[in-house]
């Protein structure tokens, strides 16, 4: 009879005391950052981190919609600061966690400014402007730089930034403006150029990480969360090449 | 984002690949009708097989197959210069492809239920082989190839996954209708994704519509 | 003369046929089914494999067992189909359709028309595209007693009036012997017999026609009526037959199955029977233990008579003899 008890109650009680996982929605240039940083965080702590991705706009529109995202890592800060105001995220909980850097690449052209600036030279890859804040960088970056006019007939989007990425490494377009953490993956072919875009040349690429509403009382989120802030998490950041802020 | 500009390059790209599929998938349906060769259940096979697989696989594979290293899109390269992936021509191909089984299997069902005997009873009249096909084959089974074309026709209307892989989003040369509604989807414009669906389905359902209204009366008689 | 050589095979059956026919008339094709009777039609219109001219190369019309009209086509379109497709056109159409008499039926759908009505279009199809001979592959199977009863006139009429000979399949032995003038026997994918039809069927030795399919065709002229008899001259003799036949006029194929022949050695003095002919017993021929074949000359044609082995015993019937054949019963091929 008393077994009998314990056993309801354990299996009542089973769930507040199991380890909720976290689910994570990162930008896609972020895709390889974040799961070496939720392998990382699970090494210590043992909580399960799932991991999502897409473009910024397209994972901003889920979470909207409802998504069960506890946590959004965007390629931007707009976004978050939409969400703030809208009542969808955790109030005060918006940090920069990297600074993006846009990055030329070209698998087979050996001078990537020649190249953008050849009307002749085929396409140019940029993750769509409407949806990646990268996508919009480039847009940015090319108007400012006067060679738009050059470029305009030539672009291709990717859905997101990492389908420009691949239609780049495949030679698909000529040329592709990507990001510069997405250069370190180990299966992209070596490229014949590449060039850092400089920071003055578009908006700030500032990529901002918030605790949505739905994760507030989800312990092993805020413990992701914190995590993100930490030394541990910003020297990963780091490696994979992106800029932090102090 | 215009509503028609995407509207319009669908219809171009559905048209261009029925005509196209009704030239090489007429040949192909009526092989299938009437061969007894013993590799018929693996063409038949591979000919549906774009039915079976996700979009992704065929755009996939496309993208490797039509892209400037790959054995089509290389030699389209030298022909004449321009990339294969993210042109128009690009869709039609990867078009073509996908729909193929909506243009063939109709046709086959049809050319399969015509006997044998109106055939040979044209070639004893008189005509050959091929004018046999065109003033008997295909009358007769008519609403098998209306079924195919139109078939074909709005299913590459709607075709979404291929095109998102090899088509780059293009306005005015990739940006077919399913694509833009997706944009608008993505970036919340919704105003602008119910108008565009709305009219493709509207369309759809007419083009449909008037396909069953023919066969019926053809049926009828 | 039409040459026929044809090899063809199917599994387990082998058809070979080399053979010369009449390019005029009607030549029957006789046989049971899967003796390969629509093999050989088909092998002569080239639609079996087997190399030679394509079809529609084959200056050949065929007509199916079942119609198989254009359904999208007007009946007028049918039989313009092949016309329009002739190297030459000989046929006069006009002609043609007035001996089917089908000139009503022209701007009819196929669907509406008759089994009847559909087969003469068919036939009239096949004759326009003006071909060198015409097959039939039992043209009147598809079609119930009274309706092909109507339709045999209309094959007279082809036969007189149109220069092209027919090659004409059955596996029934009376329509063969109603429109046939010559007749070739296909047994197991090899021929039988092939000859003129009237001595074909007087044959003895034939194992197909000995059974139940034993029967002659004479001709015989309606010369008088009696009782709702005919009464029909052969030359040599008189026949009665039931039914009132326009006298006066050509003479018509009387079929005499052999099994309602039998045979005396005196003349019969009081018997229902009213045929009784004199006879010579040209050939006998012994079919199996029971029965034998006899057949027996009436002048210039000859009988066939059905009878056991033991009669012809007991009555010490020889070759040669004169005898009195009763005749039992006798069809009028009209």
């Amino acid at each position: 009879m008393r077994a009998g008890a314990l056993f309801l109650v354990a299996l009542f009680a089973w769930p507040a005391v199991a380890v909720e996982p976290v689910t994570i929605a990162v930008a896609s240039n972020f895709y390889a950052t974040a799961t070496e940083l939720s392998t990382q965080f699970s090494d210590d702590t043992g909580i399960v981190v799932r991991v999502s991705n897409g473009s910024t706009g397209k994972l901003y529109a889920q979470i909207l919609n409802g998504a069960p995202f506890d946590v959004f890592l965007s390629a931007d800060a707009e976004r978050p600061a939409l969400l703030e105001k809208s009542g969808h995220a955790v109030a005060d909980s918006r940090f920069t966690y990297a600074q993006g850097v846009l990055v030329l690449w070209s698998r087979d052209a050996t001078d990537c400014l020649a190249v953008l600036q050849d009307a002749n030279s085929g396409r140019v890859a940029i993750a769509n402007p409407e949806t990646a804040p990268y996508g919009r960088a480039a847009v940015e970056y090319l108007s400012g730089a006067g060679i738009w006019n050059a470029v305009s007939e030539r672009v291709v989007y990717g859905e997101n930034i990492a389908q420009a990425m691949q239609f780049a490494a495949t030679g698909n377009a000529t040329i592709g403006l990507v990001a510069k953490s997405q250069l370190r993956a180990p299966q992209l072919p070596e490229p014949a150029c590449t060039w850092e875009v400089p920071a003055s040349s578009h908006s700030n690429l500032e990529q901002q990480a918030i605790l949505l509403a739905r994760a507030a009382a989800n312990n092993s989120a805020r413990r992701f969360y914190d995590f993100l802030r930490s030394d541990e998490a910003r020297e990963i950041v780091r490696r994979h090449g992106y800029e932090l802020t102090p | 984002m215009n509503l028609f500009g995407p509207f319009w390059l669908s219809i171009q790209l559905a048209l261009v690949t029925t005509l196209i599929l009704v030239v090489i998938g007429t040949p192909i349906a009526w092989w299938l009708s009437r061969t007894t060769t013993r590799w018929k259940p693996a063409i038949q096979a591979v000919v549906a097989l774009p039915i079976v697989l996700p979009p992704t696989v065929l755009g996939f594979y496309l993208l490797i197959l039509l892209g400037p290293d790959g054995a089509i899109g290389s030699w389209w390269v030298r022909l004449t210069g321009d990339a294969l992936t993210f042109s128009f021509t690009g869709l039609v191909i990867a078009s073509c492809i996908y729909s193929l089984p909506f243009a063939v299997q109709p046709m086959q069902t049809a050319f399969e239920a015509l006997p044998d005997r109106y055939l040979e009873r044209a070639w004893t009249l008189g005509a050959s082989k091929l004018d046999a096909f065109f003033s008997i084959a295909v009358p007769m089974s008519l609403q098998g190839v209306v079924s195919g074309v139109v078939l074909a026709f709005a299913h590459t209307l709607g075709e979404f996954g291929v095109v998102l892989m090899v088509g780059g989003n293009i306005p005015g040369e990739t940006r077919v209708v399913s694509i833009a509604i997706y944009d608008h989807v993505e970036t919340l414009n919704y105003a602008a994704a119910h108008r565009m669906s709305l009219l493709l389905l509207a369309f759809a359902f007419v083009v449909l519509a008037g396909m069953f209204v023919f066969n019926r009366r053809r049926g009828a008689r | 003369m039409i040459r026929l050589k044809h090899t063809a095979a199917k599994g387990d059956f082998r058809l070979d046929v080399d053979i010369e026919v009449p390019d005029t008339g009607i030549t029957g094709v006789f046989g049971e089914s899967g003796s390969g009777k629509t093999t050989l039609l088909r092998c002569i219109a080239g639609l079996e494999q087997g190399g030679g001219l394509p079809a529609h190369r084959r200056n050949v019309g065929y007509v199916f067992q079942q119609p198989t009209l254009f359904p999208h086509l007007s009946v007028r379109d049918n039989i313009e189909y092949g016309a329009k497709r002739a190297r030459t056109r000989r046929m006069d159409s006009a002609k043609v359709v007035g001996i089917l008499d089908i000139g009503g039926l022209l701007d009819r759908d196929p669907g509406s028309l008759s089994g009847g009505e559909a087969q003469r279009v068919a036939i009239a199809a096949a004759l326009l595209r003006s071909p060198d001979l015409v097959l039939m592959d039992e043209p009147l199977a598809a079609l119930d007693r009274d309706r092909r009863d109507r339709l045999l006139p209309y094959f007279d009429r082809l036969h007189d009036e149109l220069p092209v000979p027919i090659i004409y399949v059955s596996h029934d032995i009376e329509e063969v012997s109603r429109l046939c003038d010559h007749l070739v026997l296909l047994d197991a994918g090899r021929v039988a017999a092939n000859g003129d039809l009237f001595d074909v069927l007087a044959r003895t030795n034939v194992p197909m026609l000995s059974g139940r399919n034993a029967g002659v065709v004479i001709w015989a002229t309606p010369v008088d009526h009696e009782d709702g008899l005919t009464k029909f001259d052969f030359a040599d003799g008189d026949i009665w037959a039931p039914g009132e036949f326009e006298t006066g006029r050509n003479p018509l194929r009387l079929r005499i199955a052999a099994s309602d022949v039998s045979i005396t050695r005196e003349r019969p003095a009081q018997s229902t029977i009213l045929n009784i002919l004199r006879a010579t017993v040209e050939k006998i021929c012994s079919v199996d233990d029971a029965t034998a074949l006899v057949r027996l000359s009436i002048g210039h044609q000859d009988l066939l008579a059905r009878v056991t082995n033991r009669s012809v015993r007991c009555l010490e019937l020889r070759e040669g003899e004169r005898v009195f054949a009763q005749v039992k019963s006798v069809t009028v091929k009209h």
